[in-house]
């Protein structure tokens, strides 16, 4: 067994309206930057995991991601994993 | 007279109120504990509105495992009533006993006035005591309340009559098809974002509330009907 660091995006479904995307985005637009075509706020998580192998520590993110840390209906996420 | 089941979580707020309301109807209303296991011989079980585990992570997500949810999942699964009340709607959401799920309101901010709304169905054991159609005031209280489905669960929704409270002349928080509140296909399972236990008194400033907690003491009246569900089996299925 070793550590790994996973990190997991978590991401409001595109097709869904993000307000608060929007909000930062004309927030943006009035501090100047109107270059700024769209926004989405998302999650970013940091996990340390004891797993055996690199695919190991993956699959147990991604059954974590189903379970609980993204909802299905409205998210969709992202995992990477670093020794 | 019903024994009701008001379940508290660390952070629900409207759990007292929530008590008052099935108690002035006429139940036996009692608090269980959410690490809790036992329903006490619960006829129907409430999860008030509130900010569960202060809405980490997501609205209703963590108390979604809370011990006591095992017990309500099983009660429901057997056609027992359960209604989710604002923080209660979004965990039962996270938790699969309704479908679609609640987000953050179109405009950001958290509202707390009362709107109109019109109840959809009177065929649920929440709402048989009010006519369908019939437009009621209730107060909202939330900062999650855009009740979001894709295309084809509002569908079905929309033509198996599971919408029970739909906001009219004005939406205010974005959701899908103007929902204030939907219920299983079983109809046992019912969720809504309005706080009918803030509106069941004159003293409240009205009363259109009071009968979603009259319903369940009528709902030996239509006992009946929920055996009829009963034998098709459709209680079974969310």
């Amino acid at each position: 067994m070793s550590a790994y660091t996973v990190e997991i995006r978590v991401m409001p479904r595109a097709a869904l309206l993000d307000p608060q995307g929007q909000a930062v985005q004309h927030a943006l637009h009035s501090l100047g930057f109107g270059d700024v075509g769209s926004v989405r706020a998302g999650k970013h998580l940091v996990l340390q995991v004891q797993a055996a192998t690199r695919e190991e520590a993956a699959a147990k993110a991604r059954t974590m991601c189903d379970r609980l840390l993204a909802n299905p209906v409205t998210e969709d996420y992202e995992c990477s994993v670093s020794p | 007279m019903q024994r009701v089941a008001v379940v508290v979580f660390p952070g629900s707020n409207c759990d007292a109120d929530t008590l008052d309301a099935a108690r002035a109807a006429g139940s036996e209303a009692y608090y269980v504990w959410h690490r809790d296991t036992d329903l006490k011989q619960a006829d129907a079980v409430i999860l008030p509105g509130g900010f569960s585990y202060g809405d980490y992570l997501r609205s209703g997500a963590i108390a979604r495992f809370s011990p006591v949810l095992r017990a309500v999942t099983a009660h429901a699964r057997a056609g027992g009533p359960v209604l989710g009340i604002c923080n209660g709607f979004q965990i039962l959401c996270e938790a699969g006993l309704l479908p679609g799920a609640l987000m953050r309101n179109i405009r950001l901010k958290f509202l707390s006035r009362p709107v109109r709304v019109r109840v959809e169905t009177a065929d649920t054991p929440f709402t048989n005591r009010y006519e369908r159609g019939e437009e009621l005031t209730l107060p909202i209280a939330h900062g999650d309340g855009r009740y979001v489905a894709d295309a084809p669960t509002a569908a079905e929704l929309e033509a198996n009559a599971q919408i029970v409270l739909r906001y009219v002349t004005e939406n205010p928080n974005g959701s899908t098809h103007d929902i204030a509140g939907v219920c299983n296909a079983g109809r046992n399972v019912v969720g809504i974002m309005p706080h009918p236990e803030r509106r069941n008194a004159l003293v409240l400033g009205g009363q259109d509330g009071a009968r979603v907690f009259l319903s369940l003491e009528a709902r030996n009246a239509t006992q009946h009907a929920g055996d009829m569900r009963a034998v098709d089996g459709r209680h079974l299925r969310v």
